[in-house]
């Protein structure tokens, strides 16, 4: 089971050596029109809420769906200001919950998955089934339980309350896991070891370098996954000075049906809360090209 | 309606949660007075600036600090304080609706608060009062706002198309049809499969009574005559296609809102909130009269939302949280807050008289009376027994009138379901129901 696990390539998914075109071969339609029509797919609902971020509370619903309007900038003031920059706070606290948790979570997954990989002990087939029915569970059905537990040390309504319950990703740590099987040799911690260098500093200096690419997965995987999150601080926090941006635009959404719905506020909330992903994406991205090609394995 | 769905999978996931954890039972959180006589109270409620009248009592009173956390509304909150009431640290108070009362009151959630709150009963109307007591002797919030129905409608569209204003249902289904016949592409109303408290509402009018209590055991009739009668009356109009039967609060609706296809609305008190915020463009063309009566010269209505102010049974300072509940939603300060901050039409019978009702709604300018006859409607609200499952009735309600819709089957069949549904459901959870 586990040495089956451990023979899955993962360098499939990071395609190390970027597109190699092979002489003579023609253009492929039909992939391309499959990946196109997938593109649009995705990217109409953005287009979508760009287009309705411009457009004014009662043109929203009454011009053309895909037409700007001309109120960017007056949506972008009233939702700055409502209820006293409450969005921004949220922001923060969305950029707080999914930066520390996923860097958290990618050194603990980390870390896990390193020694899942490297060292024999008694247990790490238990341990790693564990890990594994754990990707199966979805993390929604855990949220009451967890509420439950923090609430038992009194930790309900905390920033902890969002971000330990993110710490631990098995999927993450089954990721490191291959991800140290393949790109660190063992080999290379022998020597490390006969040199003399502890195991500490094996991993620190050695063994996480090499693994960074597989991290930095890791780490964007958790950092969108808790970006998108909604029950788990919804079930957490009742204080609205802590929400993420998900909870809290949820609550302009839902005021009862006495109030309206703050449409125009949501959309431009949402758009701008695409932007950090966005950004995220095309930092990191660099991480996956070089992937193997940085690590030490060139001899 | 993603919302709603999305409410309902959560509501199921929620449940789920909680009967599947254990039971937790320390209840010591830490919102004991502290050093100093300094109270300290939590409060969750979803009115929109209602921050503003919190701040309001803050400034006035150093001993009893309240902390405010906006919360989603509706059932949202419910489930939510039903999580964390399980887990021994719900809010000290929390806005309620009045049908969720039950709901809360039969989990332990809410303390009965008839003693702190004796001085203020007066201040309410005896319909408005009975929605907090559940029809016992005990009391279990202090009313906040109430939800008198009305019927909008398009005043411009109605001159230009000839129509009057309907005064029974007999003359608004007449009406209907008219609009089909002179403007084909437009509809006088709706028909929402998803919005329970509407018809609800409606029901109410027409004198339906779903819940009572006797004793230990419960009666439960929505499928009474009242009811059916309803249903049937709506379930024609939209099979003959006098009406439209699309759901309300989508962005559809605020379309069809907008550009006038649809061209009345019988809602409550509230709508000029809800019309100024979703169909911006028809400022100024609405006009509001009493709803059309089942039968000439009656003068009835229904009740649709309206919500509460409830205090907690965990809580650690009951008196304190209740002399708050109570300034917030009876004191003319606060009430006078409420309504222009956060457009609440106040329970408090001289809140309905405040000098801030003179005036139209912004949305309504031409109707110089609009507060006086609302207030006069508002004494015509029909008092209503909620039950201890409204959720679940609410819920097939959805399912049911949303098949009834697409299969085009007689809706009192609908109504049936619900009552099936509703006992079951009762009957499961260990109240006695009578047969």
């Amino acid at each position: 089971m586990t040495a089956l696990a451990t023979s899955v390539p993962v360098h499939d998914d990071v395609d190390p050596a970027g597109p190699r075109r092979r002489p003579g071969r023609r253009t492929a339609w039909l992939p391309t029109a499959v990946l196109l029509i997938g593109a649009i797919y995705c990217l109409l609902p953005l287009a979508w809420v760009a287009a309705a971020a411009s457009k004014s509370g009662s043109s929203l619903f009454t011009t053309f769906t895909f037409a700007p309007g001309g109120d960017l900038l007056a949506n972008f003031r009233e939702m700055s200001g409502y209820g006293g920059g409450v969005y921004w706070k949220w922001l923060l606290n969305s950029l707080l919950y999914a930066g520390v948790g996923g860097v958290l979570s990618a050194f603990v997954s980390g870390l896990s998955g390193y020694t899942l990989a490297k060292f024999r002990f008694p247990g790490r087939g238990v341990i790693f089934n564990v890990l594994l029915a754990g990707v199966l569970v979805p993390g929604v059905t855990l949220a009451i339980p967890q509420y439950l537990l923090l609430a038992e040390v009194g930790m309900t309504d905390t920033y902890w309350a969002v971000l330990l319950p993110n710490i631990l990703s098995p999927y993450g740590i089954y990721l490191a896991r291959i991800y140290a099987a393949a790109a660190v040799p063992d080999t290379v911690l022998e020597a490390a070891r006969t040199d003399g260098a502890s195991e500490g500093r094996i991993f620190g200096r050695v063994a996480l370098p090499m693994m960074l690419p597989g991290l930095v997965t890791v780490f964007l995987f958790q950092f969108v996954a808790v970006w998108n999150n909604f029950l788990l601080p919804f079930v957490m926090l009742s204080d609205d000075d802590k929400f993420p941006v998900t909870v809290g635009l949820f609550t302009l959404l839902n005021q009862g049906q006495a109030a309206p719905a703050l449409y125009s506020v949501v959309i431009i909330g949402v758009l701008i809360s695409v932007i950090p992903l966005i950004a995220l994406f095309l930092l990191l991205q660099r991480y996956w090209r070089l992937d193997l090609v940085s690590g030490s394995v060139k001899g | 309606m993603m919302r709603k769905k999305f409410g309902a999978l959560l509501a199921v996931v929620l449940a789920a949660g909680l009967s599947a954890a254990c039971t937790s039972d320390s209840g010591d959180a830490d919102q004991g007075a502290q050093p100093g006589g300094k109270v300290e109270l939590s409060f969750w409620a979803w009115a929109p600036n209602i921050d503003k009248t919190v701040d309001a009592w803050n400034a006035a009173n150093p001993d009893i600090h309240v902390t405010l956390s906006k919360q989603a509304g509706g059932g949202d909150i419910v489930t939510k304080l039903l999580t964390a009431a399980k887990a021994g640290n719900p809010p000290d108070l929390a806005q309620v609706e009045y049908q969720s009362l039950p709901t809360l009151v039969s989990n332990d959630v809410l303390a009965d608060i008839a003693e702190q709150a004796a001085p203020v009963k007066d201040k309410f109307a005896e319909g408005v009062w009975q929605q907090v007591t559940l029809g016992t002797d005990a009391v279990y919030a202090i009313p906040q706002d109430s939800g008198p129905m009305m019927f909008y409608y398009r005043a411009d569209e109605f001159d230009r198309l000839g129509l009057t204003v309907p005064k029974t249902w007999d003359e608004f289904a007449q009406t209907a049809r008219t609009v089909r016949q002179k403007a084909p592409k437009k509809y006088l109303t709706t028909f929402s499969a998803n919005d329970p408290g509407w018809f609800t509402g409606l029901a109410q009018q027409a004198g339906a009574s779903w819940w009572g209590i006797n004793g230990e055991t419960w009666n439960v009739s929505v499928n009474d005559a009242a009811t059916k009668k309803v249903a049937d009356y709506w379930g024609g109009l939209v099979a003959e296609g006098a009406i439209d039967k699309q759901p309300m609060y989508t962005p559809a609706w605020n379309k069809a809102l907008n550009d006038g296809t649809l061209i009345a609305w019988p809602s409550a008190i509230w709508a000029p909130g809800v019309l100024a915020g979703n169909a911006a463009a028809t400022k100024g063309k609405w006009a509001m009269a009493p709803m059309p009566q089942w039968a000439a010269g009656e003068n009835k209505t229904g009740s649709w939302g309206g919500s509460s102010t409830g205090v907690t049974a965990a809580g650690k300072n009951k008196a304190a949280a209740v002399k708050f509940a109570a300034w917030m939603n009876a004191d003319p300060a606060a009430t006078a807050l409420l309504i222009k901050e956060s457009s609440i039409y106040p329970a408090a019978r001289d809140a309905q008289s405040s000098p801030l009702l003179q005036e139209p709604p912004a949305f309504f300018a031409n109707q110089k009376d609009f507060y006086t006859s609302a207030k006069a409607i508002a004494e015509t609200a029909s008092g209503f027994v909620w039950g201890p499952n409204v959720n679940v009735a609410y819920d097939t309600y959805k399912d049911a009138f949303g098949k009834a819709i697409t299969g085009r089957t007689p809706f009192s069949g609908a109504v049936d379901t619900m009552q099936t549904a509703t006992v079951a459901d009762m009957q499961k959870n260990g109240f006695k129901v009578a047969s």
